[in-house]
């Protein structure tokens, strides 16, 4: 005897507390099975790109803050090499050498809540994601000593920092350099071989190389799929062509290999901090105001500058019109296009792992909407 | 590092097999007469010499007289990238394109988005909604002649 079912359309969000912010899908069910997936986006739309045309330069680095909250300092590293790309500015070294150890520092605070989160969602309530969040509270420290803030930092100026690092701060950053490498280990001894972990995560949501690259889809998704794209590496802004890492593939593609490179560049953004310490020299912070005025007005142009930001390619978009603001600014959101195949990924997976699937894309709602 | 193609070398090996589709070129980026925009996306797509498998961003720029499509694309086998822009809508309008979404998945979201904030329209497009704003909100924010309707201001007098 076969019984008739029916497929139901479930709407989840978008206050669910497991959809990372407030994202909104609707999702078809037979039975345990999803059959359709819909996104709906739109519930943290702030304008962000309206507002920029109407701030100085200077004035949008904080709204770079608000967009990906919990990679600040990634997000004002791509403004302002867009900007400094705009106004052909020089920036001065030790400037250069401050901001890569914050975006690095902030590289790995974004894996850890990353891992911490995807971790949560596959059920392993509080315990991991609490020892996730402890690391990155150690870095939010850090950045306090840098700028005064912790999580909306706008540290970054054209041309550098706005302000030097306090002495204190070198010897807090190598602490917590060897704490972070032992909570790395700590995570990989539990969590990496651990044989749930395995279970629920090895095999689901595989997506091929070709179809990631037609979809946009940067960062560490495509690199699980082993395609060899970091742009620190393929196109080295700032100062990372003088840096040594190893560039972490897997070829698996799925959940499990998601993960695995997160914790695995957290690894080689600490080597690359401690390139930087021992690289950087005493000097200016940034250019004098004669040079760098805090009043930019560029040539009318167009530039487009892109980093590689902890969930993908990060790129703004600026244009000028020769006055103080600028004429257009445009995101290139990486959390928005990694989504571009969520269909694809749910569609015939079961319900139990929809949360599983979907944080291991690692999305910002803050950025998906801007 | 990732080599930027010169604007007049990528003009003219477009114009060599795509006929006449060239509108102009700077020394970065090379404008792209909005009804030939397929056929030279297939070929920067196919084409051996170009092979641009990523499409990292596409957005829209208002000039009041007209609006412009930017796209960027990357060559991940070559290393190497381009800047085509198109002009479209002349006199504000009805802007519409042509959809790239046959040819990379990846535009799918970013011409929504550009649909919703800018107003451009791109046929042929399998899903064209709203993105970031709610079905029947008036008007397209990012254009240079929307008026932002301020919060702040309390109407004291009682009118409409």
């Amino acid at each position: 005897m076969s019984l008739e079912t029916r497929p139901v359309t479930v709407n989840l969000g978008p206050q669910h507390p497991s959809t990372h912010g407030v994202f909104r899908m609707r999702v078809t069910f037979d039975g345990e099975e999803i059959v359709d997936v819909e996104p709906v986006f739109g519930y943290l739309h702030r304008g962000s790109e309206k507002l920029a045309e109407e701030r100085t330069y200077s004035q949008i680095v904080t709204l770079t803050d608000r967009m990906d909250y919990v990679s600040s300092m990634l997000n004002n590293q791509a403004y302002i090499l867009a900007v400094e790309k705009l106004c052909q500015i020089v920036p001065s070294p030790r400037g250069v050498w401050l901001r890569m150890i914050a975006s690095e520092l902030q590289r790995i605070a974004s894996h850890f809540v990353a891992t911490g989160f995807l971790l949560q969602d596959l059920g392993a309530l509080g315990t991991p994601l609490i020892y996730c969040m402890r690391e990155r509270e150690n870095i939010l420290d850090l950045f306090e000593m840098l700028c005064g803030a912790r999580i909306t930092n706008s540290y970054l100026r054209p041309g550098g920092v706005f302000m030097d690092a306090p002495d204190v701060f070198w010897p807090a950053l190598d602490r917590s350099m060897v704490d972070i490498e032992k909570s790395i280990d700590e995570i990989e001894e539990y969590l990496s071989g651990n044989e749930i972990v395995f279970s629920r995560t090895k095999g689901t949501a595989i997506l091929s190389s070709e179809s990631l690259v037609n979809a946009s889809i940067t960062g560490p998704m495509l690199r699980a799929s082993g395609v060899d794209w970091d742009l620190r590496h393929r196109n080295p802004y700032d100062y990372y062509s003088e840096i040594n890492f190893k560039r972490i593939l897997h070829t698996a593609s799925d959940n499990y290999a998601r993960y695995w490179i997160r914790v695995q560049e957290m690894r080689e953004s600490l080597k690359i901090i401690s390139q930087c310490i021992k690289y950087i020299e005493p000097g200016p912070v940034r250019p004098s105001f004669d040079d760098v005025p805090r009043l930019i007005r560029p040539e009318p142009g167009d530039s487009y500058a892109a980093i590689e930001g902890s969930k993908g390619e990060l790129g703004f978009y600026l244009v000028s019109d020769g006055g103080i603001a600028p004429y257009r600014m445009h995101v290139r959101a990486p959390s928005l296009i990694n989504l571009t195949l969520l269909r694809e990924m749910l569609v015939g997976e079961l319900f139990g792992d929809l949360f599983v699937i979907f944080g291991s894309v690692d999305l910002n709602m803050g950025e998906v909407d801007r | 590092m990732i080599q930027e193609w010169r604007g007049n070398y990528l003009a003219e090996k477009i114009e060599l097999k795509v006929k006449n589709s060239v509108e102009k070129f700077d020394d970065r980026s090379v404008w792209i007469k909005s009804d030939s925009l397929i056929a030279v996306c297939n070929l920067l797509k196919e084409d051996s010499l170009f092979e641009f498998d990523l499409l990292n961003s596409l957005t829209s720029v208002d000039y009041i007289d007209h609006f412009e499509v930017v796209y960027h694309f990357t060559s991940i086998s070559y290393r190497s990238s381009c800047i085509i822009k198109c002009k479209v809508g002349y006199g504000r309008n009805k802007p519409e394109i042509d959809s790239v979404v046959d040819i990379w998945r990846g535009a799918d979201y970013q011409e929504r988005e550009v649909w919703d904030l800018m107003g451009i329209k791109f046929n042929g497009h399998p899903n064209l909604k709203r993105i970031m704003l709610w079905d029947g909100f008036p008007g397209h924010p990012l254009r240079k002649d929307f008026v932002t309707y301020d919060q702040s201001i309390v109407n004291t007098k009682g009118d409409e």
